[in-house]
């Protein structure tokens, strides 16, 4: 029995899982139209490839990653483009982003695949695959997977695979695991090669025992020796990468250090069920598996092209006519979506249909008390009081000071808040007001050096003009002096000669 | 006594040749008190404070010549930075600063531009791509909004267009009281600090 280690706090939330797992993983099928979003992932907007009115084929390229932190973006299906332009997206904020809008047109016809032997494939082509495919880590951050299968510094000793769940409602990849375990299992085993990691640790937490089982015949059935499936204790949030590392491994990741700088990484386990279809299957991250629940009439997990629009998607699950707002991800950290006509993206784990029955109108917000039971549950041990002090006075550089950027949004300390202080909107205000004033800075400071450069530029195209003319001057001098050399009297010139020849000391002394 | 004396001199030439020594050596060049205001400052070199960019400006402040509410771009919240720098009290704008306009970009209308390089001329950061009697186009990510290509413009096509906000200058709102509990009389979330 592997000796596992704590986290501080964390809360016990009711988790609401066994609503959406009564059912096997269901397809979502074809919707009448695909909005694909070329920004679904950590970095840069992915460069469009296609053009309106262009057929395309199921996992064709829509966009190129542009720059080394971007990933592609691909058709879901086969049809024909009908527009790329601006369309509201699954953003808290309501605002357009840039969107390829496609028509299917039934056939679902794919693009070549090719299957790839990752044994003989060298890493570099392997990780260049994954980006073009667009694999990006499918826990919620979305960040290029690529990148984190690339050799560091540090020799990686302990790959965790993220199975833990926490999150109340959310069964996507709990379903995943209990039905696709053996895809799981080898794509995590390619990862593990990718690193060249001594051991891979899985982590689902003990409210999960099918998945457990699941996975743990997987194992077996493979042989694979380096790799340990571990059943670890429910509590929210133990699926935070640095908090699962730490239950795991008793690695503590401090402020500012990566967990691949202490020898660890981590991989959500849908995100090694794609790498998996990517390498073995050539087929690119079009779809994923998404949990539908909350005030439906048949809460369930369906597989969803990415691009599905989220209102035909809830419809599968049976809409209900109290809805009252949808929530992308779970109730803990998840986001309000400004409206149902979004598309899911390949950040999209969850949506929840919500309900006055279901999450009440939240009770007014009352002064803070100062019972710091907020400190006893935040996972990344923070001061939760006083970074809503400053964020509230909007005092960021003393916000950022207790280590604003630590904290990783659980929600644990609102939860826990016996004020109903929504402290993790503080947060968020703060922590893009500072990343406002950064961006500010920045500009500012290129405007500085561009205007510095253009009165040098200026300074300099004078100091040369300058010369230019003193030059030309001189030149005409020049000449103006040799013509009238010209013009003096040649019987002048002659007897100064014969002078010379004549009295040549007496020329030297009168110089 | 010869000692103490000798003691003393040899010490007051030490001394004397280690800090003249540093004074050339740690020589801070400029002033760096105008450098921290121009920090402040927002670079727009649009010269609305009526020296000819940030530089002179800070300059100005940092000689006392010139009074801290002159910057409208910098906003009141560069004036209390100002303030706080230089121990000052907050002033507020005067009248005769020009009006507070939210953040914008020029653009050039293409079709409408004759090439005549004027604008070129004036744009303080370069920002303006083009070439005598071909058309020219602002780079957007560099203009500092500072208006300073309008006028020259003999055949007005360029605009001012404040920049949009999007998905990722988009910031998260101040937490506010939503609509379902707007008529309790227990509301402290709007008690702004």
């Amino acid at each position: 029995m592997r000796t596992l280690y704590h986290f501080n706090g964390g809360v016990h939330p009711p988790s609401h899982k066994a609503e959406s797992t009564s059912m096997p993983i269901a397809q979502a099928g074809l919707p009448s139209r695909l909005i694909v979003p070329l920004h679904q992932h950590a970095g840069n907007t992915a460069k469009p490839t296609v053009k309106v009115g262009d057929r395309v084929l199921k996992g064709q390229l829509f966009g190129m990653p542009e720059g080394s932190v971007s990933s592609a973006v691909h058709a879901p299906t086969s049809g024909t483009v009908s527009a790329i332009d601006m369309q509201i997206v699954a953003h808290p904020s309501g605002l357009p982003d840039l969107c390829v809008t496609l028509i299917p047109d039934g056939l679902d016809e794919w693009s070549p695949r090719n299957h790839t032997n990752y044994l003989t494939t060298p890493p570099e082509e392997l990780r260049m695959m994954l980006r073009l495919s667009g694999l990006v880590g499918l826990g919620g951050a979305v960040f290029p997977s690529d990148l984190k299968l690339r050799p560091g510094k540090h020799k990686i000793k302990t790959l965790v695979l993220n199975g833990a769940e926490c999150e109340p409602y959310i069964t996507c990849d709990d379903m995943l695991m209990r039905e696709r375990a053996d895809e799981i299992i080898l794509g995590t085993e390619m990862m593990r090669f990718m690193l060249d990691a001594d051991e891979v640790l899985i982590g689902i937490e003990d409210n999960k025992p099918e998945a457990i089982a699941a996975m743990q015949k997987a194992v077996v059935s493979h042989s694979f020796n380096a790799m340990e499936v571990i059943s670890v204790p429910t509590i929210y949030p133990g699926g935070g990468a640095k908090q699962l590392i730490r239950v795991l491994t008793g690695i503590e990741v401090a402020a500012g250090v990566r967990s691949v700088d202490l020898g660890v990484q981590c991989f959500n386990v849908a995100t090694a069920y794609s790498a998996h279809r990517a390498i073995e299957h050539g087929e690119p991250l079009i779809s994923r598996i998404v949990t539908v629940t909350g005030n439906v009439s048949h809460p369930q997990n369906f597989e969803v092209l990415i691009g599905t629009p989220v209102h035909e998607l809830i419809a599968l699950a049976g809409a209900k006519s109290d809805t009252n707002g949808h929530i992308m991800g779970g109730p803990m950290m998840g986001v309000a979506l400004p409206s149902d006509q979004v598309a899911v993206t390949k950040a999209t784990n969850c949506i929840i249909e919500s309900s006055l029955k279901l999450f009440p109108s939240p009770l007014p917000e009352l002064p803070c008390i100062r019972c710091t039971r907020c400190v006893e549950v935040c996972p990344a041990e923070l001061q939760p009081q006083d970074l809503y002090w400053f964020a509230k006075a909007k005092n960021f550089g003393k916000a950022q000071e207790f280590n604003l950027f630590d904290c990783i949004e659980c929600g644990a300390c609102s939860y826990i808040c016996p004020s109903n202080i929504p402290l993790v909107q503080y947060y968020r205000f703060a922590k893009s007001e500072i990343w406002a004033n950064e961006r500010g800075k920045e500009s500012s400071n290129l405007a500085r050096e561009r205007h510095e450069f253009h009165l040098a530029r200026i300074e300099r195209d004078k100091r040369e003009k300058a010369e230019k003319l003193a030059q030309k001057e001189k030149l005409a001098r020049a000449a103006k002096a040799a013509a009238g050399n010209a013009e003096t009297d040649p019987i002048e010139s002659l007897r100064a000669q014969v002078r010379e020849i004549a009295h040549p000391e007496a020329e030297h002394s009168k110089e | 006594m010869l000692t103490a004396l000798i003691v003393m001199s040899v010490l007051a030439v030490l001394l004397g040749s280690v800090l003249g020594f540093s004074s050339i050596k740690f020589r801070v060049e400029g002033n760096p008190l105008i450098d921290k205001i121009d920090a402040i400052l927002p670079q727009t070199q649009c010269g609305q404070c009526s020296y000819p960019g940030c530089k002179p400006y800070a300059t100005a402040i940092a000689a006392g010549e010139a009074n801290i509410n002159r910057c409208p771009p910098g906003g009141e919240e560069g004036i209390q930075k100002l303030a706080e720098l230089l121990n000052l009290d907050f002033v507020p704008f005067g009248d005769d600063t020009a009006a507070l306009k939210p953040k914008s970009v020029a653009i050039i209308d293409e079709n409408t531009c004759i090439g005549c390089t004027l604008c070129i001329q004036a744009c303080p950061v370069d920002a303006i791509s083009g070439a005598a009697k071909q058309m020219h186009t602002i780079i957007e990510a560099e203009c500092t909004g500072c208006e300073l290509c309008v006028p020259p413009c003999p055949v007005d096509c360029i605009m001012m267009v404040p920049i949009q906000e999007n998905i990722s200058t988009w910031k998260s709102p101040y937490p506010s009281v939503s609509k379902s509990m707007a008529n309790s009389t227990m509301i402290v979330t709007n008690v702004q600090i």
